[in-house]
């Protein structure tokens, strides 16, 4: 229970003019530019537009500096914008496979068509600070160019055993029906994979990859390879009503992640692999990875596996896996309860009350 | 990737220059626009205006499609003196952006004028865009890792 408490609007605009001084921080330290951290904190801008569920790098960058750098409070700001806006209409299906790459790796096959591209990785520095990055370079920085392109073709890796068969074959169900929408439909169980995935795409990434981490840990039954993580640009395209043919929207920039998983085989199906998929917004391989664990972990009933632990549970993860969602539940608790204690002080006063006599007759007997 | 315009559809030019100017951005085509020999007359037939387009994928890449996220997307149509309509929706929430990209769709389905435009504006924006898209895939490729085998032991005679 709330009850209105008049009195705080002074100290209430106080607090937010505190907020923007403190935002600003010290006057004499340059003023922080959009450009500045698109640019150089790209990988904060990547996160809040995937777990926004949001594509505009610009009103991620802003969200972030009004944020102060805490991704979670511009996630919500993300949520919160796109609800002013009108939808025009849902794109057709992005083409991964069409990807210009920036970074592709497989853990399965070393030689695969179109080779290992490591791209702007993180993966293989040694985790030192670099000291050197503390005073701006000066020098213009250019990266190493190739004569040419990395291969043209560049198969997925999950299509390369599906001409064995050993690969499970993911094809849409008949007729490629609309999916599920969770900005317009409540969560609903039991949830479709496309519901699935909707929501783990803009679900939270630590809460993720704590999951994924769990079925790795033996709270699952994954053994799985990375057989395959792709990250570079797909072009979104669109069919405007009034043009009748699709058109291109632009580009953006996005990272998949192709989970495989020995299945020893049921009744139904036989020994194969199967596979879970991650898919983000931008630069975000932990956050595909996790996602994608955690996907094959909610397949448990398509091949009949047991619902034993946490990451398999649709509810427990589905229901708790947004970060708007849950941040917005666990501060309510700051709003004031002042009744709602008084209520339960009351209550334990009179408990301990009777406790202690209870006590002292217990004493005397 | 552009568009491939060597098949039969009807629209494919249209297409192509399109998503050229959709890629183009407001500075390019502000200066396009300055450059054009008259100003020419238009009206907004509808207004720029932002709102989202819901990218779909799909599972595994090749699975049922579900909704990974939205797009801001910037809309806009005007109208010519002789009536010609141009279109244009242009990721990101630039109104002019979208309001010139629209202008240039009107004045590219002009014959009069359309291998000027093609000539002056769409293919030069074009080979902007392919080369910058050429920069970032070498660069990438100067990533891909040269395996070699360590042979271990005697060769067998």
């Amino acid at each position: 229970m709330y009850v209105a408490v008049k009195g705080g609007e002074t100290a209430i605009d106080n607090a937010h003019r505190l907020l923007a001084e403190e935002r600003r921080g010290d006057p004499d330290v340059a003023e922080l530019e959009l450009a500045q951290i698109d640019e150089q904190l790209g990988l904060a801008v990547d996160r809040v537009m995937t777990e926004g569920s949001l594509y505009d790098r610009r009103l991620a960058a802003l969200a972030v500096k009004q944020a102060r750098g805490d991704l979670v409070e511009a996630i919500f700001l993300l949520r919160a914008y796109r609800t002013t806006l009108p939808r025009f209409g849902a794109s057709e299906p992005i083409d991964t496979a069409q990807m210009t790459i920036r970074r592709r790796i497989s853990a399965t096959y070393k030689d695969l068509p179109g080779g290992q591209v490591l791209g702007p990785t993180f993966d293989y520095t040694h985790r030192l600070i670099d000291f050197g990055l503390a005073e701006p370079a000066g020098e213009r920085l250019t990266a190493e160019e190739a004569d040419a392109g990395p291969d043209a073709a560049m198969p997925r890796v999950n299509e390369l055993l599906e001409s064995e068969d050993l690969m499970e074959r993911i094809a849409p169900p008949a007729e490629d029906p609309e999916p599920f929408d969770l900005t317009r439909e409540p969560v609903g169980f039991p949830a479709g994979r496309d519901q699935r995935l909707q929501n783990l795409a803009r679900g939270d990434e630590g809460f993720l990859l704590a999951l994924g981490y769990s079925t790795q840990r033996g709270f699952g039954r994954n053994h799985p390879f990375a057989g395959e993580i792709r990250m570079g640009e797909v072009t979104v395209g669109f069919v405007p009503e009034e043009l009748g043919f699709e058109i291109e929207l632009g580009d953006i920039t996005v990272t998949e992640c192709q989970m495989v998983t020995q299945f020893t085989g049921s009744r139904e199906a036989p020994p194969q692999f199967t596979q879970g998929y991650g898919l983000a917004f931008g630069f975000c391989e932990r956050k595909t990875m996790a996602m994608a664990l955690v996907d094959r972990a909610l397949r448990a009933d398509e091949y009949g596996e047991a619902v034993e632990h946490p990451a398999q549970d649709e509810e427990f993860v589905l229901y708790h896996s947004d970060n708007v969602e849950a941040q917005g539940f666990v501060s309510h608790l700051k709003l004031p309860h002042y009744v709602d204690f008084q209520a339960e002080l009351t209550l334990v006063r009179r408990l301990r009350a009777d406790h202690e006599t209870a006590n002292r007759q217990e004493a005397a007997e | 990737m552009p568009l491939d315009d060597t098949n039969a559809d009807p629209n494919a030019a249209r297409k192509r220059w399109m998503s050229v100017l959709s890629r183009a951005g407001r500075d390019a085509l502000e200066d396009a626009y300055e450059r054009l020999d008259a100003a020419p007359g238009y009206g907004l037939l509808r207004p720029p205006e932002t709102g989202l387009v819901m990218v779909q994928g799909r599972a595994n890449g090749t699975g049922q499609r579900f909704n990974a996220g939205e797009m801001t997307v910037t809309r806009c149509s005007v109208r010519l003196g002789d009536g010609s309509v141009g279109h244009a929706y242009v990721a990101g929430r630039d109104r002019r952006h979208a309001e010139l990209a629209a202008l240039f769709d009107a004045l590219l389905q002009d014959p009069a004028r359309s291998a000027d435009l093609e000539r002056d504006v769409i293919v030069p924006l074009a080979r902007v865009q392919q080369d910058a898209r050429e920069r970032t895939r070498r660069k990438s490729a100067a990533t891909k890792v040269d395996f070699f085998t360590m042979v271990r032991g005697e060769d067998p005679a």
